[in-house]
């Protein structure tokens, strides 16, 4: 059975939203304290989304200093697959596992509602079993959602398919419509929309199975690079 | 300031400063009289309502914790319970309205906690002048961002509300929070201080001079000025405590930490009356003593007295009562928490009263064996203070209001009243997250919100729950005792759109000042109409608040009971019906049918009525036999569908605030299909009475065959189709313009670009 560690900051929230998605796919996911330094025993970690250390001074930027940081940058240098979804993005972009950042929604409020998401790339541990093209209705729910990164990592991510997901209608400002991101060699990606919330039609929408089967390999095998 | 006047200053009266001189047998101090004055506050010991509040019905085979206790507890089945409460937090928001809406999520969130239940669920009815006042929007969008940063950020989903615009709310608005929780039946725990020699150990934040007098000089106090800045009470500001919901989250985690491993023999949230309010009520409870160290409470700022520590209302604060062997484990359980603890108190034996009764005292000690600044009988604070029977007054002219019935205005465009009536509130519960723990099945913005009962912790379930909060000022401004049990008949009625059946009702009771005897003849007669509609509709009540002083320049509010109802739905595995329906749908009315009534289409305290400045009328007449068995039809047709049976169902709406107009313009927007109403009157259009609701089907003759088994009238308004609403000869709108002006309603009012 896959084994997943979710990664649990003082202040995340959706954990055990992460968990329950995960494990009804038949993976089994443990919760993971940030004070943990290994996570070698693990096929795959989520950081998952909330408010980790209270999004104090801005979103992620403490939780790059928790105890457990080291232990996933060695994680995925080594290829394993890292998910960061919505605050597990933001934390991606502040210890440098991905590039850019998130910014202030456009409007300046927070943004509950689903979202319609084109995947852009299916060369990532979380879009490989979907299609390019593909439409998936997935919730986004941030104050700070809004990608942005300068012309020349923007270039590299485009030119390196860098790019999984974008936004059909941008609904916080993000450049180029972006919604999820990967590192050059697909095992780290991060988004802000919520596919965890998106994995039965009783909560509106299953559009987020695809993604979770893919990031569990559930589906036809990653290819990678 | 002279012993003479502190008291006043304290918000006491002079017969309540004798009062407590004779309970202690000498004058108080001014430690001990600071904690009676914020003790026997209004707002903390419900001294103008109690003896009304009695007359509600309480019990229920299924109620587990009636009123009185921080939440009232439902067993929900399957081995698990819901803890249930409303509250208020309307002073503060008024004055500073991003923390006192914040603070009055956080300080109902402990209320939850502290029964040992995970909060799954928030709700915010809000009430707001009129919005094209600058100050109202100031308000709403500091309100709307409070309950935002504040729920999205502890992790708690934000699933619904109201939001009720009317110029009686200009200066006193009110922000009312409903919090729903729940846990394993077995780890049910009740505020209780028990066995002597254990310890009280103070979580979280440190005290600060944040809050102080929240109770007593903001909360049970009207404000001074009558409109805009004047009426802000700028020196009360201070009294406005400041939320931190990162603190609030490591403190639910330890918390439910603590309970699940049996650390701790009682809990108690800190709020209202902060550190005296949580100690006395323990030890009240439990009918011990207990000895408090006012040296050790961890402090945020040097100086502070010791009633101000006692009396501070620092947020994000508990009290845990522990065995001495068990406080290595609490401490270590909060330590990874990063939450603060430290034993702050001592539980001692009561000692007899002159009568042989068990007395337990609270004495306020500088070190525990130091010496004592304050002695008190821990329950003279919680549970003595004077109960008010105050005089009451029944308007003079109310049957001139009554007979002054509103009425369709001729020459009026009937389509531009629904435009102007309809505004969807999409614009605040997007900000809100309402989707975490998985269990949204219906969420903001409908009659009701649905849930699955799930969560962490809990034991496997099928079933699902509904909530809803509702209030109609109008009619409780016009008559406040047929107004409040409509309300509740508002609220079943919506709970049954998606499928539930009504099982227990809190109480949010906004009135305005309990000294003039117009506003407590409104308070009874709420409260007698709630009891009436309680029984007669088989709910019990499970808890409340009660919100007074709700006044500005000496005009008080309308009357403003707002209602929260619980809902069970037995099988939740496949989402009810929206408000849409598909071209070539049936589209029905079901349910009450007054075309007989001498006034079968009432407009009193309509939103039509308001529109056209029509104050007067009488709410329509109760029909409780009537009303429950459509309303039992519509939740058991519903509650199939949510089983996973199949049903011929599409779309189910109320009618509720703007009448049937509003509820067919609401589903020709959710459907983008139109639809053509021919045989309707202008006034059936507009009116407003619970107990009616529009249901789309795909098998007419079917669904009517079943009605009629049950009673129940149905009347065939049309079939679904085309792009434009038409109803009788007055109203004919574009779907896709209906829905423009709906979702852009309150933008534009808010003056934000699109």
């Amino acid at each position: 059975m896959t084994s997943v560690a979710v990664v649990v900051f003082p202040g995340s929230n959706c954990e055990y939203d992460a968990a329950r998605a995960l494990e009804s796919l038949g993976a089994s996911a443990t919760l993971v304290f940030h004070s943990a330094q290994d996570l070698s025993a693990f096929d795959g970690v989520v950081l998952p989304g909330g408010f980790a250390h209270g999004d104090y001074l801005r979103p992620g930027a403490l939780a790059r200093f928790s105890p457990v940081m080291s232990a996933l940058e060695r994680f995925a240098a080594g290829g394993g697959p890292v998910l960061g979804i919505c605050n597990g993005f933001q934390v991606l972009t502040e210890a440098g596992l991905l590039p850019g950042a998130l910014q202030k929604n456009r409007g300046l409020t927070f943004l509950c509602q689903p979202e319609t998401l084109v995947v852009a790339s299916t060369r990532s541990v979380l879009t490989r079993a979907a299609n390019v093209g593909d439409e998936l209705v997935i919730p986004i729910n941030h104050f700070s959602g809004n990608y942005t990164c300068d012309d020349a990592t923007h270039r590299e991510l485009v030119e390196n398919d860098q790019v999984v997901l974008r936004y059909r209608d941008n609904p916080n400002g993000s450049r180029d419509d972006i919604a999820g991101i990967s590192n050059r060699a697909g095992n780290v990606v991060g988004l802000m929309p919520h596919p965890e919330r998106a994995m039965s039609s009783l909560l509106g929408s299953a559009d987020g199975l695809v993604l979770l089967r893919g990031f569990l390999g559930l589906e036809p095998a990653f290819s990678g690079r | 300031m002279s012993d003479e006047t502190l008291h006043r200053a304290l918000g006491l009266t002079d017969s309540e400063f004798e009062e407590i001189c004779s309970v202690l047998g000498r004058r108080p101090n001014h430690l001990e009289l600071a904690c009676y004055g914020v003790m026997w506050s209004e707002h903390c010991s419900y001294k103008s309502s109690r003896i009304h509040l009695r007359r509600l019905p309480t019990e229920g085979p299924h109620v587990l914790v009636g009123p009185g206790e921080n939440a009232g507890v439902i067993d929900a089945g399957d081995g698990i319970a819901i803890a249930l409460r409303i509250e208020s937090h309307n002073h503060p928001s008024a004055i500073e309205p991003y923390q006192g809406a914040a603070t009055g999520v956080g300080g109902i969130l402990r209320d939850i906690f502290t029964m040992g239940a995970r909060p799954l669920a928030v709700m915010d009815p809000l009430f707001f002048g009129s919005l094209d006042e600058p100050r109202t929007q100031w308000l709403v969008e500091g309100v709307v961002s409070g309950i935002s940063g504040y729920g999205n950020s502890v992790g708690v989903p934000t699933i619904g509300g109201e939001l009720t615009f009317d110029p009686c709310y200009q200066a006193n608005p009110l922000v009312n929070v409903l919090c729903c929780g729940a846990l394993p039946s077995d780890r049910l725990v009740l505020g209780i201080a028990s066995g002597v020699g254990n310890l009280a150990v103070l979580l979280g934040s440190l005290t600060g001079r944040d809050g102080i007098g929240g109770v007593s000089v903001l909360a049970s106090a009207g404000f001074e000025g009558a409109d805009g800045a004047e009426s802000l009470d700028d020196a009360k500001r201070p009294s406005v405590q400041v939320g931190d919901p990162y603190e609030e989250k490591r403190l639910i985690e330890a918390c439910l930490e603590l309970l699940d491993s049996h650390l701790v023999v009682g809990i108690q949230d800190l709020g209202g009356a902060g550190l005296i309010c949580a100690t006395s009520e323990t030890a009240a409870r439990g009918r011990v003593g207990m000895d408090v160290d006012v040296s050790a409470v961890p402090l945020r700022e040097v100086g502070m007295q010791p009633w101000e520590i006692m009396t501070s209302e620092s947020q994000e604060r508990m009290l845990a009562i522990v065995t001495p062997e068990n406080l290595d484990a609490l401490n270590e359980v909060c330590a990874r928490w990063e939450v603060r603890a430290t034993v702050v108190g001592r539980v001692t034996e009561s000692t007899p009263s002159s009568e042989g009764e068990p007395v337990g005292l609270l004495r306020l000690r500088d070190g525990f064996d130091g010496p004592v600044l304050g002695e008190v009988p821990a329950a003279s604070l919680a549970d003595e203070a004077p109960l008010y029977d105050r005089p009451m007054a029944r308007p003079k002219d109310l049957e001139q209001r009554w007979a002054d019935e509103p009425h369709v205005l001729e020459g009026e465009d009937d389509g531009e009243v629904l435009l102007d009536l309809l505004v969807s509130p999409e614009w605040v519960y997007r900000q809100y997250d309402s989707q975490l723990f998985l269990n949204t099945v219906v969420g903001p913005g409908r009659d009701a919100s649905l849930l699955r009962l799930a969560g962490p912790g809990l034991p496997a379930s099928e079933r699902g729950f509904a909530l809803t909060t509702d209030s109609n000022p109008r009619w409780c401004a016009l008559d406040p005792r047929r107004g409040t049990a409509l309300t509740l008949m508002e609220g079943v009625a919506n709970v049954a759109c998606v499928g539930a059946t009504p099982q227990a009702v809190v109480n949010c009771l906004n009135f305005g000042n309990p000294e003039h005897p117009e506003v407590m003849w409104q308070l009874s007669e709420a409260i007698d109409g709630l009891a009436e509609a309680c029984r007669a509709l088989e709910i019990p009540v499970i808890g409340g608040n009660v919100s007074l002083y709700n006044e500005s320049g000496g005009a008080d509010i309308h009357p403003t009971p707002v209602l929260g109802v619980l809902g069970g739905v037995p099988s939740l595995v496949s989402p009810p019906p929206g408000w849409g329906w598909s071209e070539g749908d049936t589209v029905l009315l079901v349910g009450v049918d007054r075309a007989s009534d001498e006034n079968p289409w009432p407009l009193a305290g309509s939103s039509y009525a308001a529109r056209s400045a029509q104050h007067g009328g009488r709410p329509g007449d109760v029909h409780f036999g009537e009303f429950r068995r459509t309303a039992d039809f519509v939740a058991g047709e519903v509650a199939r569908m949510c089983a996973g049976e199949s049903s011929d169902l599409t779309g189910v709406h109320d009618v509720a605030s703007g009448g049937l107009a509003i509820a067919l313009a609401e589903m020709v927007t959710a459907a983008s299909c139109g639809l053509r109403v021919e045989n309707v009157v202008r006034d059936e259009l507009f009116s407003e009475f619970p107990g009616r609701f529009v249901v789309a089907t795909t098998n007419p003759a079917e669904f009517v065959r079943r009605a009629d088994d049950a009673r129940v009238p149905v009347r065939v308004l049309g079939v679904a189709g085309g792009d434009s609403l038409d109803l009788g000869s007055s109203v004919r709108l574009d779907v896709d313009a209906l829905r423009q002006r709906s979702r852009r309603a309150l933008d534009d009012a808010l003056g934000h670009q699109s």
